[in-house]
């Protein structure tokens, strides 16, 4: 029984849906005439009163794509109606690593977001606009290098949009990290207040969206917002791009319906039957039963009552042979790697957490980890400059939830459900201990050493306290229960 | 033997500190051509002294007493107040020191060169060092006062100029000093670099960093065995004074009466 | 409005002089960084000025908020 408005295509590739019908089969990026065919040339700016468009995004109720989910028409008249010229950010990082979405817009159609980024800067009235790209990622930075040539040989942008190539690490992609980047810092997130909305780059009022917010924004301002209320629901309106991986047939980023059931969802990327959990939110989200939440909504308001939330519309669904507790102990062992290092309930609570999630899943426990995490978890949450720890807290609370049978039965030394069942090797997966993939350990030391040469400057800190990175041993198990890619941890020095 | 060798000893020791006021005695009296000298002389080095010691004393504090140890009797928030009244105390004896020294009518030494270094004419090396002290020291605390106005970075900087300060202060002494060639006071002295190279190496002893700590170790030592020579070859040799720049007809009485402290104590008139 | 003790956590290192001073609203974590507990009651407001103050760090500032924000 679907309440959101049909008629809009929701497959994934070219020729439909909104943001995705200018994308292109062979997966290039679609040219300035191919995106002025399909979506109509970009409307006249100058002249047009600011509130006018941010009425229509009001009218619209864009909410941010990002993760966050703000509205995105409060932050423009915030940012607006601050104290000097404003200065619009378009955050294309997506650091993220299990989600896709924002390269595939940048990548596909470069256009949309440019637009929305030159309307951006029009409806606040700002002179300047930046766009933040992980510098890991070349080809991305030419692709949209080229379309702003393309741009400034047809005359389209009053505003100039500098393209930057910044620091890739996890927390680089939050607000305050870009903002005291582009003003000459590291890319490292910055306490608050003040917000960047009131004061940021160069102390003006800075807009920070994500790119498919402004790409949304760029259709908003060509069709208004009463055409942009037409897909979704009415307390989740529009469309948004979803990034569905893990145990599907068809893995990729799919344009969907905001508030579309999140079993259709992953059913449209053929969802293995005997998936059993899902992690929704991306390593920044959270671990859910997947009968629980199989017919709620993919939106804010529908996942709240289990705790979830879409964050940046990813979805990946566990494999019925992989190990809950396994997968997301290397996620938060990724997450405590990442860390920026500058607030102590981060740089100790998290490697500490990672510890015990990790001992718990190998079934190789010192003393109760179950126990120390129930303590350690809420203590750490809410206590740093930015959401890193919240997240990653978030997360391992959520898969003691989602899994509490396996946490059980690992927590009295038996294996888990799934090696119950007798998939193939994971008995001996589960049992023997289990050893991080090498390298991804080695990285994570290596990171840690990094970090303590480095502590020459933190000199007076009195010496390191942190626990010991975890010495469990695990078996690098069939590949089919590693879920996704972990990055490996950069080297310092890397943050400028 | 036994019984001899007490009373030995006793009139031994009784020499020695006669012997010892009288050559504290002898320089002064005969320098200032035989008038008696002002006690603002004595309180300058009085207060020189004093002011090395807590000056010591914050720096220790500083280096080691914020550590993160539980001492129950000393809980770390009184070893940061101790840190900081220690070190305003110290100022004001500093103070003292110069304020004696520039009023002080056996030394023409201005107030501009107990701030301005090495603009002295009376050993303006030694001198020097103990005006360049006094900049840090001001420095540092001054900016420790306004430290709520001041950004973070800027105030730990500055502090760390305390370092500096400390063996400049040391040295001004030794080579300024009056006294340097005082047994006890070298024991001072010793136990003022004592205290403060045991608590930077046992600060240096909680670094992480294996390469600051070895740099670390290695300046302290260096440092402790350059003030050993320096001591050696300077102040506790024959005619430091003159060598030291002491100026005016005073300095050859002074060279004399430091070097034949025998004489200078019968001579002066000890009583 | 009430007072309410904020922390600025990358300045923060843990030196924990702030809850020597004043345990009655702040506790340590168990690796020595602070965990603000309420805001601040009329009576320890002068307390509360010192312990601010001697932060070795200058983390802490006291600040005015509505009631109902609620962070650590």
């Amino acid at each position: 029984m679907t309440q959101h408005q049909s008629g809009v295509p929701r497959a994934r590739g070219a020729g439909t849906g909104r943001l995705t019908s200018s994308w292109h089969p062979a997966g290039r990026a679609a040219t300035l005439r191919e995106h002025t065919a399909c979506y109509g040339p970009l409307p006249q700016l100058t002249g047009r009163p600011r509130r006018e468009l941010i009425d229509q995004v009001a009218t619209g109720g864009l909410t941010g794509r990002g993760g966050a989910g703000f509205p995105t028409a409060t932050k423009l008249r915030a940012v607006a109606s601050g104290r000097g010229r404003p200065v619009v950010v378009a955050n294309g990082m997506e650091s993220e690593p299990a989600s896709e979405k924002d390269q595939a817009l940048l990548a596909r159609s470069p256009h949309l977001v440019l637009d929305g980024i030159a309307m951006a800067a029009e409806a606040v009235g700002a002179t300047e606009a930046h766009l933040c790209l992980a510098r890991t990622r070349d080809w991305l930075v030419d692709s949209v290098l080229a379309a702003q040539a393309e741009r400034q040989r047809a005359g389209l942008d009053r505003v100039p949009v500098a393209v930057h190539a910044l620091p890739h690490h996890y927390v680089s992609s939050a607000e305050t990290a870009l903002v005291r980047w582009l003003n000459g810092g590291e890319a490292k997130p910055a306490s608050t207040p003040p917000r960047p909305f009131e004061r940021g780059v160069r102390k003006r009022p800075t807009l920070i969206d994500n790119a498919e917010t402004l790409a949304h924004l760029a259709l908003i301002g060509r069709y208004g917002g009463a055409w942009f209320r037409r897909a979704g629901r009415a307390d989740a309106t529009g469309t948004m791009l979803t990034t569905v991986t893990g145990s599907v047939a068809r893995p990729g980023v799919y344009e969907v319906e905001a508030g579309l059931p999140v079993g259709e969802v992953l059913a449209l990327a053929g969802l293995d039957a005997a998936s059993e959990a899902v992690l929704i939110g991306g390593y920044f989200g959270t671990w859910h039963d997947l009968r629980r939440v199989t017919d709620l909504p993919l939106s804010a308001a529908g996942l709240r009552q289990v705790g979830g939330s879409p964050g940046a519309g990813v979805l990946v669904a566990l494999p019925p042979g992989a190990c809950g507790l396994a997968e997301a102990a290397r996620i938060l062992r990724y997450l405590a790697s990442q860390s920026a290092q500058q607030c102590g309930p981060c740089i100790f609570g998290l490697p500490a957490i990672a510890d015990d999630l990790t001992q718990l899943a190998a079934i190789r426990p010192d003393g109760d980890p179950l126990a120390r995490l129930r303590r350690r978890l809420p203590v750490i949450a809410g206590r740093g400059a930015c959401h890193h720890p919240d997240g990653a807290v978030r997360m391992a609370a959520s898969a003691l939830t989602a899994f509490a049978a396996d946490a059980d039965a690992h927590a009295h030394g038996r294996s888990c459900r799934a090696a119950i069942r007798g998939r193939e090797g994971f008995d001996q997966q589960c049992r023997s201990g289990q050893r991080p993939d090498d390298a991804d350990r080695r990285d994570t030391e290596q990171f840690w050493d990094h970090d303590r040469r480095r502590a020459g400057a933190q000199f007076w800190r009195e010496g390191s306290r942190r626990s010991a990175t975890s010495d469990v041993r695990w078996d690098a198990g069939p590949q089919r229960t590693a879920l996704l890619p972990v990055p490996r941890p950069f080297a310092e020095g890397d943050w400028r | 033997m036994v019984s001899q060798a007490a009373p030995t000893a006793a009139k031994a020791v009784l020499h020695t500190v006669t012997r010892l006021a009288g050559s504290m005695h002898s320089g002064s009296l005969l320098a200032a051509g035989g008038s008696s000298p002002s006690p603002l002389w004595y309180a300058t080095r009085a207060t020189g002294v004093v002011a090395l010691l807590l000056l010591t004393a914050a720096v220790a504090l500083g280096v080691a007493g914020l550590a993160r140890v539980d001492v129950p009797a000393l809980p770390r928030v009184v070893r940061s107040a101790l840190h900081r009244n220690v070190s305003l105390l110290a100022l004001a004896f500093v103070c003292v020191h110069v304020i004696t020294t520039v009023l002080d009518p056996f030394t023409s030494i201005s107030i501009v060169s107990a701030i301005v270094p090495f603009s002295s004419g009376y050993r303006p090396l030694w001198l020097g060092l103990g005006a360049i002290a006094l900049d840090l020291l001001l420095a540092v605390i001054v900016t420790s006062l306004l430290r709520s106005r001041l950004p973070y970075r800027g105030w730990h900087a500055v502090h760390w100029l305390a370092y500096a300060s400390w063996p400049v202060a040391l040295w001004h002494g030794l080579g300024t000093g009056t006294d340097s060639r005082l047994p006890w006071l070298l024991l001072l002295d010793a136990v003022c670099v004592l205290v403060v190279a045991g608590a930077v190496l046992w600060r240096l002893r909680l670094a992480d960093n294996g390469g600051v700590r070895l740099a670390g170790m290695i300046a302290t030592s260096a440092f402790v065995l350059a003030t050993i020579v320096f001591v050696a070859v300077g102040p506790l040799q024959h005619g430091w004074a003159k060598r030291a720049g002491t100026p005016g007809p005073g300095a050859a009485q002074l060279t004399h009466a430091q070097v034949t402290p025998e004489r200078a104590g019968h001579s002066g008139g000890s009583s | 409005m009430t007072l309410k003790v904020r922390i600025d956590r990358t300045a923060c290192t843990g030196h924990g002089l702030c809850a020597d001073l004043l345990p009655e609203l702040i506790e340590l974590d168990e690796w020595g960084y602070p965990i603000i507990v309420d805001s601040v009651p009329p009576g320890l407001t002068a307390h509360t000025r010192r312990a601010v103050s001697a932060c070795p760090a200058l983390a802490l500032r006291l600040a005015r908020e509505p009631r109902q924000h609620e962070h650590r």
